[in-house]
């Protein structure tokens, strides 16, 4: 439903051009959970604001190919992205806090994003409001409507803009960090939100995190980006049992266990995620890789395979 | 030395908010209440709980950046709770502390080498040419490069601007060093790279360590010992491996089974408790045991009468009416 194609959005900024996203594809099936992992900076919320048209900086250059339903969302006019953003698709954003306006209540937000989207009259929009809410498990909806999001809880505003993007019955739902913000015991009760509204609505989910366990969790299959290119695809099953790019084994190693035998020492990857104002020529991983040889001063492809990775070392 | 580095006994810290005359008037915050452990040489103690747990405050009254409300704080047999900010100078050079923001605990407008060597002027006699062979020495233990002294913090990555902090705080030999969060805010790449830096600082340079974190997987690794806070109390007390290995609190059960973990296999195994509600207020925390607004356990008993924090096994303190029992497989 959703199709990506060597999206690539670059920053102008005074130190030179910054290729955020560079080069990136991915596909979204109906129904589906994609996660999207990678550290700071690696581009993976760039690249979903783009699909969201939410990227306005006149610096910013998107490139590539964008397919919402097999409609082209790149250039496409601000009113019609407009149309389809909030109603067909959706986005949770990470800071529940600055997700929201402080001076209005919260059913009268999740009203406006209903009036916006629908012709329904002001009261059957608040009346849907407080349903929404209801639906994100938030006790007396009624009067949590009247609220205002400083009288709420981390996790309880969470809950609110998960029902404001919930509103239209979006069929794609973009999901940034919705849970890093949050106490696990409350990151906990939001997953589980999550997976009962996916049984619901059927929405189809991308939901971007750093944290691996997360991903074990809720994803179907998995991208995981590097310097503002997906170095690993795969289902989640393949991508935690057989990872195959230096960069998804090193992540899975570098996290303690909890449980079992603790390691003396955790592995680690030595050095930092390369500066993308001067990207190494060839893979931007190769340095930091133990791994790395001869031909990685090449740039690497990620290939067609379902489970494919950008990497020398792995069979094509 | 063979007694305890540090003993906090019965430590409580209010803070009033708003003022008589705002709506709700002055009211006040029961940040801790009643907190009471000591800390071995050479250990490290893990802090752990949801935010607003109080282990930051802790932290900070462990320190002296706060005053305690009550209670008394023994350092090395020494009585420091009651200590005046001149009296506390002595001290602070044996009880450092690294903060959870790398970006927000370095001044942007001085180089590293000042940032570095402001504890070594404000505590030592040291000439300049001492200092800045000191500085290079440190720069070297926490694995920075010595033309990295002249440069300033925005020139840094998260990683290594923790780096500099732990620079700062181990130059002056301290004895105990309370780490807030030092990891939170840092890719788990470099979380590795940083976590394995304070093991071998550790080892290398003697240090005790009071760990605060909310990340379970972290604290596991780091620490020898483990408090589990909740609204402000410990709830439960013991070894690493044995508090997750078998928790007996509710609490701390719940918070260990919510944790993801990135192992497919442990996936469908564990069974998840998911508390309900959110973390009460601690302007008006709850009657008898705190935890009992959330408990899925919780009986008549819980909400009248608080449980203390008691030994349930050798080495192992819970503060629970109806603790999981140990004894048999302890």
């Amino acid at each position: 439903m959703l199709k990506v194609r060597d999206l690539t959005v670059s920053f102008r900024t005074e130190q030179g051009i910054v290729r955020a996203v560079d080069g990136v594809s991915f596909d979204v099936g109906e129904g589906e959970l994609l996660g999207v992992v990678g550290e700071s900076g690696s581009g993976k919320t760039v690249s979903l604001l783009a699909v969201m048209g939410l990227i306005t900086d006149p610096n910013a250059v998107i490139a590539g190919s964008i397919q919402y339903r097999g409609r082209e969302l790149v250039g496409l006019k601000p009113r019609a992205m407009r149309e389809l953003r909030g109603k067909e698709i959706a986005m949770i954003f990470q800071d529940p806090m600055t997700a929201l306006t402080p001076v209005y209540t919260v059913g009268w937000q999740i009203a406006e994003q209903v009036l916006a989207h629908n012709k329904v009259s002001k009261a059957a929009a608040w009346q849907r409001a407080i349903d929404l809410l209801a639906e994100v498990n938030i006790p007396k909806p009624e009067e949590a409507a009247h609220r205002y999001p400083h009288q709420l809880s981390g996790g309880m505003r969470q809950r609110v803009v998960i029902a404001m993007a919930l509103s239209c019955n979006p069929a794609l739902l973009v999901a940034d960090e919705p849970t890093t913000a949050l106490d696990v015991t409350v990151q906990a009760q939001i997953l589980d939100l999550l997976h009962k509204l996916r049984r619901n609505h059927g929405s189809a989910i991308v939901f971007i995190t750093h944290d691996m366990g997360v991903m074990a969790e809720i994803a179907d299959r998995m991208l995981v980006m590097y310097a503002g290119r997906v170095v690993e695809r795969g289902t989640k099953q393949e991508l935690f049992s057989a990872p195959m790019h230096p960069y998804t084994r090193a992540l899975l190693d570098s996290i303690p266990p909890l449980t079992g035998e603790k390691p003396h020492r955790l592995k680690v990857i030595p050095g930092t995620p390369p500066n993308l104002l001067n990207r190494p020529p060839g893979c931007a991983f190769a340095p930091r890789c133990e791994m790395r040889f001869e031909k990685c001063t090449a740039e690497p492809s990620l290939g067609s395979a379902a489970h494919a990775a950008a990497c020398f070392k792995v069979p094509a | 030395m063979n007694g305890p580095l540090l003993e906090v006994v019965d430590v409580a810290k209010r803070f009033s908010v708003g003022t008589r005359f705002s709506r709700q008037g002055l009211r006040t915050v029961h940040a801790l209440d009643g907190v009471s452990f000591t800390v071995m040489p050479g250990e490290t103690l893990g802090l752990v709980g949801e935010s607003g747990c109080g282990k930051s405050t802790l932290g900070r009254c462990i320190t002296r950046l706060y005053d305690l409300t009550s209670g008394t704080l023994r350092f090395a047999g020494t009585d420091i709770s009651s200590l005046s900010q001149r009296q506390m100078r002595p001290m602070r050079r044996r009880i450092q502390m690294v903060f959870q923001d790398p970006y927000a605990s370095l001044n942007p407008r001085r180089r590293v080498r000042d940032l570095i060597a402001e504890p070594l002027r404000v505590h030592s006699a040291m000439s300049e040419v001492d200092i800045g062979k000191r500085v290079a020495e440190l720069l070297d233990i926490v694995g920075l490069k010595p033309d990295h002294a002249m440069r300033f913090p925005h020139e840094f990555s998260g990683g290594q601007r923790q780096r500099i902090g732990i620079a700062r705080a181990i130059a002056l030999n301290p004895e105990l060093i309370v780490l807030d969060e030092p990891v939170s805010a840092l890719d788990v790449s470099v979380q590795a790279q940083i976590v394995n830096l304070l093991a071998d600082l550790q080892e290398r340079l003697n240090l005790t360590y009071i760990f605060i974190a909310h990340d379970l997987s972290v604290v596991r690794q780091v620490s020898t010992r483990i408090a589990v806070m909740y609204l402000g109390s410990i709830v439960e007390m013991g070894s690493a491996d044995d508090i997750f290995a078998r928790p007996a609190h509710p609490y701390t059960q719940a918070l260990i089974s919510a944790v993801p973990v990135p192992d497919l296999a442990a996936q469908g195994s564990a069974r998840r408790i998911v508390l309900t509600g959110d973390v009460p207020s601690p302007v008006n925390p709850p009657s008898g045991c705190r935890f009992h607004t959330r408990c899925p356990i919780a009986q008549e008993r819980c909400r009248s009468e608080r449980p203390a924090l008691t030994e349930q096994a050798p080495g192992r303190k819970v503060a629970c009416h109806f603790p999981t029992q140990l004894a048999s497989s302890g």
